[in-house]
Formats: structure tokens, sequence, C-alpha cells
């Protein structure tokens, strides 16, 4: 469970975040929506601690996370962009994480094995292509199984079927309880599996919603249109 | 830390800039040092190229390593790891491929050729060069969000240390040549790495007056042994400072 209260960011004149305040459920998939610009990376970097909040409070799971690093265990964050050491291979990269993470034991590897990532495995990440880094991202995030997911644009070089895969795996992971916040450009990837709405404007929360009350306010029951008629109405 | 300090050196040696440094060092060393049977020459050249490329090369390949691996810091942050110990086994697996690279390309031919103590000093003083050019390029890193400007100012104090600072030293002993400047240059000098580990081996050379102003003064005021141990602790503290005030800065910066 993720609770932010009146959260603040500002970089330089630019404020990014402007009092935010959201609660995220476990058992939910929370798509965060919105234009390019609108304080999205920044909402997910400031939960993961990377970007430091001027104002506000995120607790996670009752821990606040200010100057705090073990909660980070509970998480498992798929970047946008995944850029690894040139040299490494692809199986270094994951035993190295593994070594990281001597705490945990046991792995989740379907998707190393679902997206293929076992049979490339001693490809260097040099010569990786966008996509299979992103795969590489996609199967670092599950491998240790935490409660709350953070995917940045998960969807965003996969192949269909990859992106099928992945869809699968978050369905299936959610169904035991997990939490995952989704930023996507491309909303028919997400349609199935959210069940809430996060749309992010200029730094502000425009409206969060369960999808089931963005289809009867709409009358919409696909996610794209759904989306588009509420933006319309609230202007 | 340590799986990855082992994990960024592993990927560091296998670099393509690191082995051609490596190999470019050993050929000058190599080649340098038998051409005359008079080692204490092959070393005067020898801690030339030290002094001109080690700076740069360090500092200059250290920003670029790290600004490159913003993604990949974001990614180990993600991790439950403090934010230091990321930073702090990056700059540990970069200065140690760093010096491994000197070490092989230098120390090596060193080894074969020229096994006398003086030889020792050089690698020293190489490796101390590494380290604390290393070390400002990671404060160079946090303190600049752009790569492109980050570089720039990485080329900037690159320079700065190796060409500019003496031409200004200069300016500042010829402006001020009727007054008793001798022991304010030892502590300007003290401001510049490049010139430590200039004046640490050329004490060891017993070439002092071949050194200028600065050189004589150090033999004359601190003689060898304290001015090459003063050296080396004023190398460090370029070594342990920028790291210190790096690690203060990244702990608040945004990623």
């Amino acid at each position: 469970m993720i609770r932010i209260k009146e959260l603040t960011k500002t970089f330089g004149k630019f404020t990014a975040l402007n009092n935010i305040s959201l609660e995220l459920n476990t058992g939910s998939v929370v798509s965060l929506l919105g234009p390019n610009g609108s304080g999205k990376t920044t909402l997910i970097k400031s939960i993961l601690g990377l970007v430091i909040p001027e104002k506000g409070e995120i607790v996670i799971n009752g821990q606040p996370i200010k100057n705090n690093w073990e909660y980070r265990s509970q998480i498992g964050y798929m970047p946008q962009i995944g850029r690894y050491p040139d040299n490494m291979t692809i199986a270094q990269v994951i035993n190295m994480i593994k070594e990281v993470r001597a705490d945990v034991k046991t792995y989740d590897e379907d998707l190393i094995y679902g997206l293929g990532i076992n049979k490339v495995q001693d490809k260097t990440m040099r010569s990786l292509s966008g996509g299979t880094r992103q795969k590489v991202s996609a199967c670092l995030a599950f491998l240790f199984s935490p409660d709350i997911f953070i995917l940045d644009e998960p969807t965003a070089g996969l192949d269909p079927l990859s992106s099928e895969l992945l869809k699968e795996k978050i369905i299936a992971e959610k169904k035991k309880g997990k939490l995952f916040l989704i930023t996507s450009h491309v909303l028919s990837d997400l349609e199935g599996i959210t069940s809430n709405v996060v749309y992010l404007q200029d730094g502000n929360i425009v409206f969060y919603k369960t999808i089931e009350e963005i289809q009867t306010v709409t009358g919409e029951s696909r996610l794209n249109k759904a989306v588009a008629v509420l933006m319309q109405q609230i202007k | 830390m340590k799986t990855i300090i082992k994990y960024v050196t592993l990927d560091l040696v296998r670099n393509k800039i690191m082995i051609i440094y490596a190999l470019i060092l050993a050929a000058l060393s190599f080649s340098v040092l038998s051409i005359d049977s008079n080692s204490s020459k092959g070393l005067l050249s020898l801690l030339n190229v030290t002094l001109l490329f080690v700076p740069i090369i360090s500092i200059l390949f250290a920003t670029i390593y790290f600004f490159n691996s913003i993604e990949f810091i974001e990614l180990l942050l993600s991790q439950p790891i403090k934010r230091n110990k990321v930073l702090l086994a990056e700059y540990i697996g970069l200065a140690a491929t760093l010096c491994i690279a000197y070490t092989i390309g230098i120390g090596i031919p060193l080894a074969i050729l020229a096994p006398v103590f003086a030889s020792v000093i050089l690698l020293v003083s190489g490796l101390l060069l590494t380290l604390c050019f290393s070390a400002i390029a990671l404060l160079v890193f946090v303190l600049f969000k752009d790569k492109t400007k980050g570089i720039g100012a990485a080329i900037i104090t690159g320079l700065f240390f190796t060409l500019l600072f003496d031409g200004l030293l200069i300016i500042f002993i010829y402006s001020f040549s009727d007054y008793p400047i001798d022991k304010p240059i030892l502590g300007i000098i003290s401001f510049n790495p490049v010139d430590l580990a200039r004046i640490l081996m050329l004490l060891q050379l017993d070439v002092a007056v071949m050194m200028g102003y600065s050189g004589a003064l150090f033999k004359k005021f601190l003689g060898t042994a304290t001015g090459s141990v003063y050296t080396v602790v004023c190398m460090l503290f370029w070594v342990i400072v920028p790291l210190f005030l790096s690690l203060k800065i990244f702990k608040k910066r945004d990623l």
C-alpha cells in the first residue's frame, strides 16, 4: 500500500508535482496517465526515493520513506529506459542483482523463461535491441516477487507477443494481492488489466477513479474512449 | 557493495578504451625505456607522459562513464541499497580499473626495464593521480545534471590542472618577485595534484635543479623525505575531499 500526502516537487521554477495526495491499495493495478511533462515520472521517482520532494510524505506499507532505504525491498521497478553496463552479459546483470539482494532466496523466473531471456543470456548488453533490454528490465522487476510493482512504460518497446505475456503476468500477480503502478501512453495496452486510473496534468491530479466509475460516468466500455470522453467532460 | 564493485570492474576491464589506454602506455614505456641505458632519463620521459595523459584520460573517461551509468545507478538505487554505497562502489570499480590499466601500461615495463626505487615512486604518483582525477570526475558528475555540460567541465578542470595552473603560477611568481613568496608558493602548489605528483617524483630523481622554482623550494625547505610525505598526504586529500563532497551532494541529488 502506498500513501502519498501533500507531495510537492519543483525543479527551479517548474512545479512537477503540486500538493498531490493519493492512496493506492493492494490488489489493484493503477494506471498513471497524463501528457508528457505532467509529472508521472517524477511521482514514480519520488516513490522510489530517486527524486527527493520538498514537501509532503510518502508512506509505503506503514513505513515513511524519508531517509529510509530498506523499504525498496518491497518494490520491483521497471524503468522506461533500461541501460546497463555495455560489456556485461544478461546473465551477469541478473546474477549481480541477485547477489545485491542476498536476502531473497527464491526467485520468480517465469518471465526469464517466458520471454526467452534464458536463451540469449550470454549476449552482452551493448549488443541488445531496445526491446530485449526492456525484457531484461521486466525480468528484474519481477525477480524477487515484491509487493509493489512500479512499471514505467512497460510495453513501449515490446513486441505484441511479449507485451501480452507481460500483461498476463501482471494479471496473475494482481490476483495474489500485489499493487501495480503503471504509466503508459498506449491506453489500449492497459485495457483489461487496469483497475484504477490516475490522470495527472501539470503536476495536479485531474481525477482518480476506478475503471467501473469511469465506465458508468462516460457510458463507454473501452478505456481509450472513456478517458477521452472524461477529459472532455472535465474541460 | 562488494558485488557492485566486482561487476563494475568486470564490465570495465573489457572496455575497449581501457585496453587501448593500457596498450598505448605500455608501448610508450617500452620504447622510452629501451632507447636509453640511463633509466633516470627514461623515467623523466615517462613522468611527463604520466603528467600529461593520466589526469586528462582519467577525468574524461570517468566523467563519461559516470554519466553513461545514470540509468544503471537508478536501477541499483531502486534496490534496497544506500545511495552512498552505490556511488562509492561505482567510484571504486572505475578507479580500480584505471589503476589496473596504468599498472599494466607503466608498472610492468618499469619492473622489467628499470627496476629501481624511483620507478616505484613513479608508479605510486601515477596511481595517486588516477585516484585524484577520478574522484574529481565523480564530483563533476554529481554537480552537473547535463552530460554535455559535465564533460565540458571535466575537460576544463583537466586542462586547468595540467596546463593553466602552472601558467598562473608563473604570472604570480613574476608579479611578486620582489617579495619573499617562497612559502606561499609551497602552499599554492598543494592545490594542484599534477604539480604534487611531479614534485614527488623529482624529489626522488635528484634533479631538483631541473624542476624549476617550486621543485627547488620543496627540496630546500622540506628535504626529500618530508617533501615526499607531504606531497603524498596532499594528494590523498585530493582523493578524499572530492569523494566526501560527492557523497554528501549525491545524498540530496535528484536523479
